[in-house]
């Protein structure tokens, strides 16, 4: 397998970060994601967001429900292979206990033509999502974009988490 | 060799005002002896306890956080101890119910590697700037006073007898207590 990356992403980043910084979002717990590294990068170099490193996807949402718990607002960062990986998390913490968390997840496998996908976590992760009954939006372009701010009104109001999944094209 | 609701006894007569998340069978243990129910956050997810309590510490940085945790918790969740340590909390104290079974899985079966794996010295070499360990509930008594005076991450290995009983106090979920636990917090003076 090559390991050369085919493909760059479509979103801007410094307005990714914009639209999460208009949300308030005070803490980013993450573990890094090819998909979202052009984004880690600019919400690392951002003062207003604090990044907690992780060694693990099941750790991302009990770290956020405890600081949301606390008064923060915190997201989580990651992969869709680590987003699946991390199933009871997201059933017992982020679904039961009901704080609002926007989850931002990296869309592995993506393709447009999702008939043409080939890699698991890219197959698996929208039927999950609808399985699980979680809102989703794909995040592809910049017109897309404010619609993580409807996603993270919508986490405050239903008390139900909420998954924006950063997609693009990306062929090794 | 201590009973782990004996250690929980002696903890909270020092426990003060902390901020306290109490998992598997401790969760069920600890509400008996608890002198602040209001304070408390009973979180019978097993493997994740540390990682909660870690967010609570740090958006909570002028209150101790102290977290219940078991041995087959932890291995379920053995990176959490790093992560800790990277994000460096001053006030999250961790103790462990190191008892070397799964209580709460009835007959109480063994953790793996229950006579090998060395819990304090995971923690040591993880990067936690306070370790103590304690078998006996006297020197825990003792020993107290340091541990809640602690500037930095604490780990408390507390060895405790192998008791494969299942407690016999309620099971609580969280989402019956999560709401109430989040109102006081959020009220808290910063």
């Amino acid at each position: 397998m090559g390991t050369e990356l085919v493909g760059e992403p479509l979103l801007t980043a410094s307005k990714v970060a914009d639209e999460l910084k208009k949300c308030g979002i005070t803490h980013i717990v993450w573990l890094p994601d090819i998909m979202v590294s052009f984004l880690t990068q600019e919400l690392i170099k951002r003062p207003e967001f604090t990044m907690i490193n992780t060694c693990r996807e099941g750790e991302l949402i009990p770290i956020a429900e405890g600081l949301i718990m606390g008064g923060k607002e915190a997201i989580t960062l990651c992969q869709n292979s680590g987003f699946l990986e991390s199933g009871d998390s997201i059933t017992q913490i982020a679904q039961d206990l009901k704080q609002p968390l926007l989850m931002i997840v990296g869309y592995r496998g993506y393709r447009r033509d999702r008939s043409k996908m080939t890699d698991p976590p890219g197959i698996y992760v929208e039927p999950v999502l609808k399985a699980l009954g979680i809102r989703y939006e794909v995040i592809e372009k910049d017109e897309d974009i404010p619609k993580i701010s409807r996603l993270h009104r919508e986490t405050h109001e239903t008390r139900k988490p909420v998954v924006a999944l950063i997609a693009w094209e990306l062929a090794f | 060799m201590m009973e782990s609701f004996d250690a929980l006894k002696v903890i909270s007569k020092y426990r003060g005002d902390a901020l306290v998340v109490a998992t598997m069978c401790t969760h069920q243990e600890w509400p008996v002896v608890s002198t602040r129910r209001e304070l408390d956050l009973p979180f019978s997810v097993m493997g994740k306890a540390s990682s909660l309590a870690l967010g609570l510490a740090l958006a909570r940085p002028e209150r101790k956080v102290i977290v219940f945790d078991g041995d087959g918790s932890l291995l379920m969740n053995l990176g959490t101890l790093v992560t800790i340590t990277s994000a460096a909390p001053r006030n999250l104290i961790y103790f462990l119910i190191c008892n070397g079974v799964y209580r709460s899985c009835s007959p109480g079966y063994d953790c793996p590697g229950v006579d090998k794996v060395n819990f304090t010295g995971f923690a040591k070499s993880a990067g936690f700037p306070n370790v103590y360990e304690f078998g006996d509930t006297d020197s825990l008594d003792k020993g107290m006073g340091a541990i809640m005076k602690q500037d930095g991450s604490t780990f408390v290995n507390l060895i405790c007898a192998p008791n494969r009983e299942y407690p016999s106090y309620p099971y609580v979920e969280p989402r019956e207590y999560v709401d109430d636990f989040v109102k006081t917090v959020q009220s808290l003076p910063s």
